[in-house]
């Protein structure tokens, strides 16, 4: 597979130890897109945003970032590239939301430049695209988890990288701030970022996706835009699941409605 | 020191007061309440100091103390002050600061409050090398101070090697370090038994943790090697602090989570190290510094200087408790537990019930 693309996976071998996720995988990023990987539990979606992301180094094959290996960087010239929000986050006791904003401008910092003009300025423009300032001097701590979530996005915002990796950003949030997040990202995406998110619910992937990758044990089953990659084919194949695909009344994306299995009429409900 | 911010800046409100530098090459920002709270730990130890350095069984005046700092006096007020109890004084102050800034390193990289290297059985590895020199070599104090070093050291490359599995998880790594510790313990009662009563006596003497007797050499090199450490330490605080956000958070912002954690871990080593070899173990100052300066400081996570100022004051009033408080003068190694062995139970059992 030969691609221009920013960021690219390279005939990549990942894995824990000596457990393998995916052999041979191979798989670009298309700049400026809202990338979105969907697939079942456990398939490799988050093993393979570790790969671009280097937390984890390919045994084989190479991450491919500005047509060089990403390994072969130093990991503050990767942070000043791409950005990550980790799956499980650990906010230090008592630190306010502003502090924490401004330790994603670790990669832009130095001994002596700790806090500069641009820091500043970048801190401040990050809590105003997740629209936390004014919860600027608050305690993380005392925060709603949507509330959390944004500060968490601010914080990798400030780092400046034009490409930002998502894993499972939604995860432990209610349906209101899922959609609020994705909107946010939405903006973001707008605004010249190149996104890639891990992302369980398909609607949602394919609402707010411009380029889905869709994994299966390891490996890559199909990408393309939303309306190519989510039909009803696919979702079998790679879930398993029977359903139905339709458009979004109110977006026109596809649409997944399961449908269950029958088990003939329900005994009639009896009302006291 | 004023702020110097451009008027199209938009200022960032950090919920607390900060004060911003900016001149030349340097940008720095400093959190007021810290800076507050290290400067008047300064003050309280300045007059926790010459309150030591009058106290004795020949009494002086603060003036005269004072005054034999700077050189005015000659004869014996000079000999008392300069010779006898500043040294003693400076010993405490640095010896003190080193163990604070040693157990926020093991507190901040482990990411818990019982991360100690006294829990973790580093000082009763210090404690067994010393004893093998006293007992086995009969060997000069310079001996007993590398058999101290050694035996740190050597401790703690065994607990991180128990506990490596896929890298060194903090909690792993305490439980290991409390066992090896217990261990520890009893080889180090065991070699007290087998000694002989002179040895016995001069081994039981370092393992209560004494200021007693130390010279101005002594200081020297102690604190020598203290004060590099305690530069390392400061120049790996900022990767320290930004792996508080987890270690994949830490490594995507550009810090080397990795080598910056095993450097800290060895510098942290090397500091308690240092102190034990010189003094013999003085426990819970480690545990409970970088606890109290945080608590005084309301820092985000631990912080290097109040950790250290606390220490050094701590050690300071513990010694001075110790020779002139209590009935009879005891090692400050003794106050040091009285008054850590209550903190760590409560510690212990908070812990325990929050993770269990």
């Amino acid at each position: 597979m030969t691609t221009n693309a920013r960021l690219h996976v390279e005939g990549a071998t990942i894995g824990y130890d000596k457990r393998v996720i995916s052999e041979g995988l191979s798989v670009a990023i298309p700049d400026q897109s809202f990338t979105v990987i969907v697939g079942p539990n456990a398939c490799g979606k988050s093993t393979l945003l570790r790969g671009l992301s280097r937390l984890l180094r390919p045994s084989v094959g190479q991450v491919v970032l500005d047509g060089a290996d990403i390994s072969s960087y130093k990991t503050r010239e990767v942070a000043k590239r791409v950005g990550l929000l980790p799956q499980t986050s650990l906010a230090p006791d008592g630190i306010t939301v502003a502090d924490l904003v401004a330790r994603g401008r670790y990669p832009h910092q130095g001994f002596l430049r700790q806090w500069t003009e641009a820091d500043e300025q970048a801190v401040a423009r990050a809590m105003e695209q997740t629209a936390v300032t004014d919860l600027s001097g608050r305690l993380v701590d005392e925060l709603s988890g949507g509330q959390r979530q944004r500060v968490w996005v601010a914080m990798a915002l400030a780092q400046h990288t034009d490409i930002l990796l998502l894993d499972e950003p939604t995860t432990f949030l209610d349906i209101a701030h899922q959609i609020d997040l994705l909107e946010l990202f939405t903006d973001l995406h707008h605004v010249g970022h190149t996104l890639v998110a891990v992302l369980h619910d398909l609607n949602h992937a394919a609402r707010y996706g411009t380029h889905l990758i869709a994994m299966k044990d390891g490996d890559v089953v199909a990408v393309g835009p939303p309306e190519e990659v989510v039909t009803a084919e696919l979702v079998e194949a790679v879930f398993g699941l029977r359903c139905l695909v339709v458009p979004d009344p109110a977006a026109g994306t596809p649409q997944v409605v399961p449908l269950g299995r029958d088990r003939g009429p329900a005994p009639t409900e009896r009302r006291a | 020191m004023s702020a110097v911010v451009s008027p199209g800046a938009r200022r960032v409100d950090f919920g607390r007061r900060v004060l911003v530098v900016r001149r030349g090459r340097v940008a720095v920002r400093i959190d007021r309440r810290s800076a507050v709270v290290c400067a008047l730990l300064a003050l309280v130890i300045a007059g926790t100091a010459v309150l030591a350095l009058m106290t004795g069984s020949y009494s002086l005046g603060w003036r005269q103390v004072v005054s034999a700092l700077a050189g005015g006096e000659t004869g014996l007020v000079h000999d008392i002050v300069v010779e006898w109890r500043l040294p003693r004084v400076t010993a405490a102050l640095v010896f003190g600061a080193a163990l604070g800034v040693s157990g926020a390193i093991f507190q901040s990289t482990l990411r818990n409050p019982l991360a100690d290297p006294g829990v973790m059985g580093f000082t009763h590895g210090s404690y067994t090398g010393a004893l093998i020199v006293i007992l086995v070599v009969n060997g000069s104090y310079a001996q007993l101070v590398g058999g101290a070093l050694l035996g740190g050291m050597a401790t703690a490359l065994l607990v991180y090697a128990l506990a490596y599995r896929r890298g060194v998880q903090g909690f792993r790594l305490i439980v290991v370090g409390i066992g090896v510790s217990a261990m520890l313990h009893s080889i180090n009662t065991w070699l007290m038994i087998k000694a002989d009563l002179d040895q016995a006596l001069s081994a039981a003497a370092w393992g209560a943790g004494s200021l007693n007797g130390v010279s101005w050499d002594q200081v020297t090199v102690g604190s020598a090697c203290i004060l590099v450490l305690l530069l390392l330490a400061g120049s790996l605080g900022r990767p320290m602090r930004q792996m508080e956000i987890g270690d994949d958070a830490a490594t995507s912002q550009g810090a080397r989570v990795s080598p910056a954690r095993l450097g800290l871990i060895v510098v942290g080593v090397a500091l308690t190290a240092t102190v034990t070899a010189a003094s013999g173990p003085i426990a819970f100052i480690s545990l409970v510094a970088p606890q109290i300066g945080r608590r005084l400081a309301r820092t985000a996570g631990i912080t290097l200087a109040p950790a250290a100022f606390v220490g050094a004051l701590l050690c300071l009033a513990a010694d001075f408790v110790a020779q002139h408080v209590a009935p009879t003068p005891l090692p400050v190694g003794i106050i040091t537990v009285m008054l850590g062995g209550g903190y760590l139970g409560w510690l212990l059992l908070t812990e325990a019930r929050r993770r269990l």
